[in-house]
């Protein structure tokens, strides 16, 4: 979009602002376009937000991606991949460290997916 | 944690060997970002510093400060320098160099490509315009920086960058590792790097969350936007708005706004009156983002390849810190213009930052910014300005409409359009499409994630999710599993092997950024054209025998004249120490010793400046009581002048039977100053007194060795004290008596 300077018109319902009601209107505005973003993020996860779960779990660099990479593949992403290990590990007595390794091998996979749809 | 007791001695070299022993083993020693610690009215030799913080135990003070007892005063600002050449291993040596001159926040670039990579980089493989970010070399370089950091006796900051695709991967390692700072801003990944931007906003909703956690000092990426556009200083309202969505955003995650840093940049520099133009948008700034701590970055948006008019707009940059505010002061290498900036130009750029912050002490207690006028008016139109763009940001639909319809980076003053703005699709971009939303049942064990998880379904405390797995490797470091290499070619082991005969050895070569580089920089004059002398530098530095010669800065001094040109190249030997003869310093007996000497055997001397020169500086002072000079030894000295014929000081040497000629030869041409000293020697001779008299001649331009050639017995260069004399002539008398007897 090309559009010439106007200032002049578009300031004209702030131009009568105090300082201190500028700041006031320009932090409201902000906040009106940063909510949204944060309710995005509550709602939803990524790839590397499941990998840095995984991650603080005691699980391997190496072994998130495909961990992760398996939930995509299976539908499992809206249950959290930590929650997958977790579950697995659950269900077979091991650690999440076990649970993930396990996984990373590309083993139980259809274990897993019959535990979530119990 | 691996030996305790390991600590540097300033005099020996950091062992990069041992700082890469028993990483696995490593536990950082703190966690969270530090600042300097102010000192009140602190007196440092004969003067006082009202803007000072506490002072280093070990540093190199500016070039001056050996006339004032060496005294190396600090700024409040923390000072930022970037060390990043591509292999970590020689940038520990670097970051020891630059905290010794004032740094106590080091950032590491990352990598070419970094951000695309989808997951964390393991091992140390060599860095291309930066370095792969990985556990092992943070461990490294955090566990050098707490040894440096000792040395120094401050807290060293250590920084990197969570963005691209692996943002929360990244936080999460940096907040295992210890990390103090790093760059978060999911716009710089929307804009710079084309993330998809839905991906980015939600990742960097986790990797804040982390941040918070690990209380890291997070860094925004506004400035980018004035290093973009093209012409800098009209994003200043966009500026404003970016630092404002990513700060309200961080802040609303849950990271302090003390710990929320706005990387600020004057937008313009000369020959643009660049003050007139930064200090409103600095002023206009620091209104809106009161909350927030200022991250002051110098300007690289018009940086040339002259180091010199690089380093002044940064002085004017700081100028702007210092009428405004600054928390961190940041540095931009004056040699970034020309080439990944080398171990000399860090270590100038933190001179630089501390010589002016220092020197600029006080002055907010003499002067204030106007009230009324241009500085208010602009400073208010800009703030209006960002307020407008913020207003059409939500009357668009949001952030991500407007990103799509190339609101940023725009060049033309915002609400004015030049449709050259960045623009990108919602749905597009790298990452684009990897979404999720959390089911009802979604769930996450660790700490420190953010948004929606439903732990209560296993009875757990949404306060406490990890407990469900006994905590996760915020709360147990012994979880976090520790990869050393992955690539049995690509690493630290072997590039250490192959210049291996440098390390620790009498083998030597120049060095810019790696050990044993072997670049050289060269600055010479052509009287030559531009184009000619260019290609005429590159003749005469292959015909010394450089590699690789090429041009990197070129000044016209007269478009026919002559060209300054600066060369880099490559010397292809090494020097062995070993087979060379370094000269002992020479030692200096004590003034009792001195004075001892002179009570027993009294001393007369005659002295004088010869040669056309009217200058008497240097040999006042050498002499002078008052200067700490010989007089206070008790040596009696004639004192004949300046311009003093050499015969004169020959025939007075004579007539008042002194025992000493001190000649002093200030600057000259031709080395006259040498041929004096070839013809009071053989005056002295001539009259039959040469035996009787010990001759001694200084000045700024002798070196020791070439006026002894002359015949003369010493020769005392710049830097010489009445003491250096003084035990010279004490000593010579000693080893004279020594042989009569």
């Amino acid at each position: 979009m090309k559009r010439e300077d106007d200032f002049e018109v578009r300031r004209m319902h702030i131009a009568n602002l105090t300082d201190e009601e500028l700041y006031e209107r320009f932090w409201s505005l902000t906040q009106q376009v940063v909510e949204p973003l944060l309710e995005l993020g509550r709602k939803n996860t990524t790839p590397s937000i499941e990998r840095a779960v995984l991650l603080r779990m005691g699980i391997s660099s190496i072994d998130t991606k495909p961990i992760v990479e398996g939930c995509m593949d299976r539908g499992l992403m809206g249950k959290g991949a930590g929650h997958v290990v977790y579950k697995l590990a659950q269900a077979r007595g091991i650690t999440v460290q076990e649970a993930g390794i396990l996984l990373a091998q590309g083993k139980h996979w259809d274990d897993v997916v019959a535990l979530f749809e119990k | 944690m691996t030996d305790m007791k390991q600590e540097l001695k300033h005099n020996e070299k950091l062992d990069v060997e041992n700082i890469l022993k028993d990483l696995d083993q490593y536990t950082p020693r703190r966690k969270g970002w530090t600042w300097r610690e102010h000192v009140s009215r602190q007196q440092m030799g004969p003067f006082t510093y009202l803007d000072s913080s506490k002072p280093l135990k070990n540093s190199v003070p500016l070039p001056p400060a050996k006339y004032f007892g060496n005294i190396d005063p600090q700024s409040m600002p923390v000072i930022t320098t970037e060390i990043a050449s591509g292999r970590f291993e020689d940038d520990i040596r670097r970051m020891r160099m630059a905290a010794w001159h004032g740094a106590d926040h080091i950032m590491v670039i990352r990598t070419a490509g970094q951000s695309h990579m989808d997951g964390l980089m393991e091992g140390t493989p060599q860095g291309i315009g930066g370095v792969p970010i990985t556990r092992k070399q943070v461990r490294a370089q955090r566990k050098a920086l707490d040894l440096i950091e000792d040395e120094v006796g401050r807290p060293i900051n250590y920084h990197s960058y969570v963005s691209g695709v692996a943002g929360p991967d990244v936080a999460v390692m940096f907040a295992e590792e210890g990390i103090n700072g790093a760059h978060q801003d999911p716009q710089y990944n929307v804009l710079y790097r084309n993330i998809n931007c839905v991906r980015s906003f939600v990742d960097a909703c986790e990797s804040k969350k982390v941040l918070a956690w690990a209380e890291i000092a997070q860094i925004d990426g506004a400035h980018n936007a004035n290093a973009t556009a093209r012409e800098a200083w009209k994003v200043m309202p966009e500026l404003i708005v970016q630092h404002a969505i990513n700060a309200m955003f961080s802040e609303m995650v849950g990271i302090k706004p003390e710990n929320i840093c706005l990387s600020t940049v004057p937008p313009t520099a000369t020959p643009a009156p660049c003050v007139f133009m930064d200090l409103p948008y600095a002023v206009a700034l620091r209104d809106f983002c009161n909350r927030y701590k200022m991250r002051a970055q110098m300007n690289t948006k018009y940086i040339d390849s002259s180091a010199r008019e690089a380093t002044v707009t940064h002085v004017l940059n700081m100028l702007i810190s210092k009428l405004t505010s600054a928390d961190i002061q940041s540095t931009i290498t004056p040699d970034e213009g020309r080439n990944v900036p080398w171990h000399i130009y860090n270590i100038e750029a933190c001179d630089t930052a501390k010589q002016t912050l220092i020197g600029l002490d006080g002055l907010m207690e003499m002067i204030e910014l106007k009230e009324e006028g241009p500085l208010r008016e602009n400073a208010r139109e800009i703030k209006e300005r960002a307020c407008l763009f913020m207003e059409e940001i939500l009357e668009a639909g949001g952030y991500f409409q407007a990103v799509q319809e190339g609101f940023f980076v725009d060049s033309a003053m915002y609400p004015a359009r030049n449709g050259d703005g960045i623009a990108r699709k919602i749905e597009g971009g790298v990452g684009y499409g990897y979404i999720y939303q959390r089911d009802e049942d979604y769930m996450a064990p660790v700490t420190a994630h953010f948004g929606y998880n439903n732990v209560e379904q296993y009875g757990a405390d949404p306060e406490n999710p990890s407990a469900l797995i006994g905590g996760c490797t915020l709360e147990d470091r012994s979880k976090i599993v520790y990869i050393d290499e992955l690539d049995p070619e690509d690493n630290v082991n072997v590039r250490m092997e192959e210049n291996k005969k440098y390390r620790n050895s009498d083998l030597v070569k120049p060095e810019m950024e790696w050990l044993a580089d072997g670049t050289v920089l060269w600055t010479l004059f052509l009287p030559l054209n531009k184009r000619v002398a260019e290609v005429v530098a590159i003749e005469i530095a292959k015909k010394m025998g450089l590699e690789e010669p090429e041009v990197i800065s070129r000044e016209v001094m007269q478009e026919v004249e002559g060209t300054r040109i600066e060369l880099k190249g490559k010397v292809p030997f090494d020097i062995d120490v070993s087979q060379l003869t370094i000269p002992e310093p020479p030692k200096v007996l004590s003034d009792d010793e001195i004075r001892k000497d002179i009570e027993d055997y009294p001393l007369k001397i005659v002295a004088g400046t010869v040669g056309e020169d009217e200058h008497s500086v240097g040999l006042r002072e050498i002499i002078d009581i008052k200067h700490g000079g010989i007089e206070k030894f008790g040596i009696e000295v004639e004192y004949l002048g300046t311009s003093v014929p050499v015969e004169k000081l020959v025939d007075a040497a004579v007539e008042l039977n002194a025992e000493v000629i001190l000649a002093s030869t200030i600057i000259s041409h031709d080395n006259i100053h040498y041929k004096n000293m070839k013809r009071i020697h053989e005056l002295a001779v001539e009259k039959g007194i040469r035996d009787q008299v010990i001759i001694c001649a200084g000045g700024t331009q002798v070196i020791s060795e070439e006026a002894a050639k002359t015949g003369i017995d010493a020769g005392f260069g710049r830097g010489s004290h009445g003491i250096d004399v003084a035990s010279f002539i004490v000593e010579e008398r000693q080893r004279r008596r020594a042989k009569a007897e």
